[in-house]
């Protein structure tokens, strides 16, 4: 058995609208050890989220995987049908949504879709469904889980509804789960009781998992590897410590430099100069390039990637050095 | 000695909720006798705010904020106590519309705020126009300089919000809400959605919007960090409570409440080490059935008898350092 049990090889997934075509995502590829939590961070827009869509074949209409590979041990998935893809879907692969709302039936208690998420693969009688939804309810922290099983989703707090939603993702025991900024609106304690329990099934039962996030200081904490997009594309990759400690893309370094806790209280934060460009008009060479100190000319063309340990790689022309 | 305007005052500020109750649940539960559960989502919570002041809300899911902060906006009534605006009773501040504006909001969740069958121009500058701040002729305009001031393109205005990604929705939030010059600006995690970088140009943008205009704000977020960067005053929450309130660097560095203590110690850095994610020490307690007495007493390691029976009232640490520990 290879180690990586799951990887993505050079995928490619646009947007062809009629403004144009969206490249969202470009040549991005990665691989997932059983055990392992994978960190993607990256701007608004820089499609971390199409990325997840793309695994779970859930690009929507105008969007549509152009290339690249996804295979899920040794599984091709991209060749799979709409129907063996939703036999996939919720039961080897799980995705937690940025917007609960996205996930959950508004006009659905909470027990009505934690037991359609069950039947949907497995045959169980009312109680175990019960059981087993009360049981996924209590690890991720809802208090009187009893009680919110009967909850519609406007009734609990943002947070809680992001909870049931990753309640229901752990129904199956899934061997990969996408989370996608599942944690942005919960507060630190609770984020740490997700994360422990996360942890402790990705650990336990060797699941992977890619941690969607902008939350450079949590993903510090919790992945073993993280993988920066910027524009559609891949800037850095590495081992977290690697990342943290010495990032050699200038796109990381800026990201690093603008969280609070790394600037005076009061003063202005350090942002990055400028917005990310439409996708409309990258063209050739490095994407972050209108916005970068360290650009010349040579960055009109596409950036090689330059490697900086086993593990440690960045795509730029001029990456900083140690 | 200067004097310090208040814009905004909470008294006392309480809201329940009843669960959404079937009519067969309604007949069995008259035939039974039960009382349905309800929520006490905000309980007894006072607050003020000066002008051109910045005050933090920070608390655990579901622990009320959003609910406070709804109540501070005028979107939701109270269930008890009272609020006024400049002095005046909010309630008749709040019915003359054009008044009712100076108070904004910015949501948590950008996608359902936003009327996605309007476009983006006609969702900013609508406002605007509605209340005589910009004539008709000139709401693309206006609506266009606004997308500009939160960092997005001008001509993002005949587009529609699905068409933007979640960040950028956001910005076209704070945009709508900034179309309508307000003086109290009412943020619910108005950043959790966005990346670092974006969330770094939006928190200096609200910041020189803040400078520029002596807007007052209320900036509610999970975040410490930024937190800590942004507000003048923090007060946190815990099931529907005030448990502590004071001057920023003083919370950040003199807690006395032992759950801030709990916060602070669980704050997110920047590191090279693997954190130790430790679950939750005692039960979670419930908003549907708060513990008795101090409602931190399930999981506060310096609990005593005291603390299981009698609600502490805020108490005085300092000069303005607020607490409600029995036990600080
Ligand atoms: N249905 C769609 N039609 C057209 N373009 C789309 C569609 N969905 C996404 N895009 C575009 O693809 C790009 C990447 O979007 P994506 O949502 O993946 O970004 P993201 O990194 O998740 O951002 P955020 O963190 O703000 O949600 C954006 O430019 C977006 O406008
Ligand atoms: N419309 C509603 N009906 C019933 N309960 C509600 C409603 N809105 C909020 N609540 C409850 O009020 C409490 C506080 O919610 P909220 O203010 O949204 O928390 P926060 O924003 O801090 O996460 C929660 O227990 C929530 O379930
Ligand atoms: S390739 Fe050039 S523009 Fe791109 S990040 Fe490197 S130096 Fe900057
Ligand atoms: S009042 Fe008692 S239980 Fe509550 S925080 Fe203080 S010591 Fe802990
Ligand atoms: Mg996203
Ligand atoms: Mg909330």
């Amino acid at each position: 058995m290879s180690e990586q049990f799951f990887e993505v090889e050079g995928l490619n997934t646009w947007f062809f609208t009629r403004a144009g075509t969206f490249k969202s995502v470009r040549d991005v590829s990665f691989n997932l050890k059983r055990g392992e939590v994978l960190g993607i961070v990256g701007e608004s827009g820089s499609g971390k989220s199409v990325t997840g869509m793309s695994i779970m074949g859930q690009v929507e209409k105008p969007g549509k995987i152009v290339s690249g590979s996804i295979r899920l041990d040794g599984k091709e998935l991209t060749e799979l049908s709409f129907d063996q893809m939703r036999k996939y879907r919720g039961r080897r692969i799980a995705m937690v949504f940025q917007n609960p709302l996205m996930t959950l039936n508004p006009l659905m208690r909470v027990r009505q879709q934690m037991f359609e998420a069950i039947s949907e693969h497995e045959n169980v009688p009312a109680a175990q469904m019960r059981e087993r939804s009360i049981a996924a309810l209590k690890a991720v922290g809802i208090p009187s889980p009893e009680e919110r099983l009967e909850a519609y989703p406007h009734e609990l707090s943002g947070g809680m509804r992001q909870r049931v939603v990753i309640a229901t993702a752990l129904l199956m025991n899934p061997d990969l789960i996408i989370a996608d900024e599942p944690t942005t609106a919960l507060d630190v304690t609770i984020q740490a009781q997700i994360i422990h329990q996360m942890r402790s099934q990705i650990t336990d039962r060797g699941l992977g998992m890619i941690w969607i996030t902008h939350d450079l200081a949590t993903l510090s904490e919790l992945a073993d590897r993280i993988l920066v997009m910027y524009a559609g594309a891949m800037m850095e990759t590495g081992a977290t410590a690697e990342i943290i400690a010495m990032p050699r893309h200038p796109y990381t370094s800026k990201l690093l430099e603008s969280v609070p806790s790394n600037n005076e209280p009061g003063q202005r934060l350090k942002q990055i100069r400028g917005t990310m460009p439409s996708l409309l008009d990258l063209g050739e060479g490095c994407a972050f390039r209108s916005r970068c100190e360290r650009a010349s000319p040579a960055c009109e063309i596409s950036p090689p990637m330059r490697s900086f340990s086993s593990t440690h790689h960045a795509w730029c022309h001029h990456p900083i050095e140690g | 000695m200067q004097v310090v305007q208040t814009v905004f005052q909470a008294d006392e500020v309480s809201r329940v909720f009843e669960p959404a109750r079937g009519t067969i649940e309604k007949l069995t539960d008259r035939l039974t006798g039960k009382r349905p559960a309800i929520v006490q989502a905000v309980d007894r919570v006072s607050l003020s705010l000066a002008q051109g002041e910045t005050l933090g809300i920070v608390g655990e899911s579901g622990c009320g904020k959003s609910t406070l902060a709804r109540m501070i906006t005028g979107i939701l009534p109270v269930s008890g106590g009272t609020r006024r605006f400049r002095g005046e009773d909010y309630e008749s501040f709040l019915a003359r519309r054009r008044d009712a504006l100076k108070v904004q909001m910015v949501f948590q969740d950008p996608m359902s705020s936003l009327n996605g069958r309007l476009k983006v121009g006609e969702i900013i500058g609508e406002g605007a126009v509605v209340h005589g701040i910009v004539p008709r002729s000139r709401m693309r305009e206006h609506a266009a300089k606004m997308l500009e001031r939160v960092g997005l393109a001008a001509d993002s205005i005949d587009r529609y919000p699905h068409q933007f990604s979640g960040g950028q929705r956001q910005r076209i939030g704070i945009a709508r809400a900034l179309a309508v010059e307000p003086e109290l600006l009412v943020c619910d995690e108005a950043v959790a959605a966005l990346d670092v970088s974006v969330q770094a140009q939006i928190i200096n943008l609200l910041m020189d919007i803040r400078q520029e205009s002596g807007l007052s704000m209320i900036f509610i977020s999970h975040d410490l960090g930024l937190i800590r960067h942004l507000c003048d005053r923090v007060a946190v929450m815990y099931l529907g409570r005030v448990v502590e309130l004071a001057k920023t660097s003083e919370l950040f560095g003199n807690p006395v409440h032992p759950y801030t203590q709990m916060l602070l110690a669980g704050m997110p850095r920047i590191s090279t080490e693997r954190r130790t994610f430790m679950p939750i020490k005692g039960e979670i307690p419930s908003p549907l059935n708060p513990p008795s007495g101090c409602h931190f007493h399930p999981r506060c390691d310096r609990a005593t008898d005291h603390c299981r029976i009698s609600r502490p009232d805020l108490r005085e640490k300092g000069p303005s350092h607020l607490h409600a520990c029995l036990n600080a």
